[in-house]
């Protein structure tokens, strides 16, 4: 899994250096909601390709609902005026977003935030058939947690609680 | 297969997730608990956050200058197209969870068949939705078995709104001619293949959580053409009244 999460990430970024140079000034845009992951660490840039004189940014919601993505889409924007790139800005649904995206850095900044990282490949039989996950507790790796709700303070998160530490944490999905 | 369909058909699924998604939004800040009021509405979030995909599809393919906001915000009842089930009033928890748990065991396997339609912009958008609609049955069947599996209280009033809600429940299955044509060119999901599972997934799910099933006495249908409840009125007034009040206002 982490060889594919490695290779998702590399494959979006773009060889030709020139694109390659637009992307890397858009990766360092941040997650309005968990601001110490970058939109390339989530896997919400998804492409920098020309088109004619301009430049066509991909980017692609984690939910359907992710309130993030106008605040996101401004964002790149902002940054894109800033650096007097002259581009527009896409949604993409398809492929569908998946926590496959989330790069090895984004997993180890999750969880030093606080956050505990998806545990396992969104195609992997246990999560398809929603068998709850062994999730361990960001604060102090303990694996004797338990989930509170489905749903945390975002949609892309769960809401958990450690049995060792009695701190309550998110997890974010497996998605 | 015409532009005129496809519009018609995405409008359909606009309607039904922005029908859906404003009845859950109503339990913001009315939640049972904190952090079921925070589920509720993240739930109400991925509804939304599909009608506005798929009404922003219909605008596009309809091409009348129109956009998703004018479709949400500018169509009077008769003009909407959503199932019946999607705007009945949210009702007490037990009628919430009755009819998302009946909504969303139709839309795991709705979606997961839209997802392989030929037309690429209505795959990808039930591409996401099946992924959201998994979590959104678990947590749904969830609650019915802990309503119908706990006190004598949260039994009857989730029987209840099973009850109410189930004859509701034969029009997620209904097809028209517009749907059967669109099928047949492998745009839309021929819905009655999917009675067999839904029909696995809530017997499975009432048998756990100790509840019958409804009787099939009595069915109705007429969202699809514009027929609705007197409730969908009211819901609209609420959701459009800025926009009625203050054309074009933004914020």
């Amino acid at each position: 899994m982490v060889a594919s999460t490695e290779a998702a990430a590399e494959q979006a970024r773009p060889e030709d250096p020139e694109a390659a140079r637009v992307w890397d000034l858009l990766a360092a845009v941040t997650d309005p909601e968990i601001p110490v992951l970058t939109i390339a660490d989530l896997g919400v840039l998804r492409g920098v390709i020309r088109d004619g004189e301009q430049w066509v940014v991909t980017i692609t919601p984690t939910y359907s609902g992710c309130p993030a993505m106008n605040a996101i889409e401004a964002d790149v924007r902002a940054r894109l005026d800033e650096c007097g790139i002259a581009a527009r800005v896409e949604t993409t649904y398809d492929p569908p977003w998946t926590t496959d995206w989330l790069s090895e850095a984004g997993r180890a900044k999750l969880k030093a935030y606080g956050i505990a990282p998806p545990v396992e490949a969104s195609t992997s039989k246990r999560s398809l058939l929603g068998v709850e996950p062994d999730v361990t507790c960001p604060q102090c790796d303990s694996t004797e947690t338990r989930k509170l709700s489905e749903f945390g303070s975002t949609a892309c998160k769960a809401l958990y609680m450690c049995q060792s530490c009695q701190q309550p944490f998110d997890y974010f999905k497996c998605l | 297969m015409s532009e005129q369909q496809l519009f018609q058909y995405a409008l359909r699924l606009g309607d039904d997730a922005l029908t859906l998604g404003h009845r859950l939004s109503e339990w913001c800040s009315n939640g049972p608990y904190l952090e079921e009021d925070i589920a509720l509405t993240n739930i109400a979030l991925d509804h939304i956050g599909r009608a506005r995909m798929l009404l922003a599809y219909a605008a596009q393919v309809e091409d009348a200058g129109r956009d998703e906001d004018q479709l949400a915000y500018l169509r009077d009842c008769r003009e909407y197209r959503n199932l019946l089930i999607c705007e009945l009033p949210r009702g007490d928890f037990g009628d919430t969870i009755a009819r998302h748990f009946l909504v969303d065991a139709f839309n795991v396997p709705f979606f997961g068949a839209l997802a392989r339609s030929t037309d690429k912009t209505l795959a990808g958008i039930a591409a996401k939705a099946v992924k959201e609609s998994r979590y959104h049955l678990r947590h749904s069947s969830g609650w019915l078995v802990r309503l119908g599996d706990g006190t004598e209280e949260s039994h009857a009033r989730v029987e209840a709104g099973l009850a109410r809600v189930w004859g509701y429940s034969g029009e997620l299955f209904s097809m028209d001619e517009l749907e059967t044509g669109l099928a047949a060119a492998g745009v839309a999901v021929d819905r009655e293949t999917l009675r067999e599972r839904w029909n696995q997934t809530v017997d499975q799910v009432l048998a756990e959580a100790g509840l019958e099933r409804p009787a099939d006495d009595w069915q109705i249908d007429g969202g699809r053409r514009g027929d609705h409840t007197e409730h969908l009125g009211y819901l609209l007034a609420e959701l459009q009244f800025m926009q009625r009040a203050y054309p074009g206002l933004q914020w």
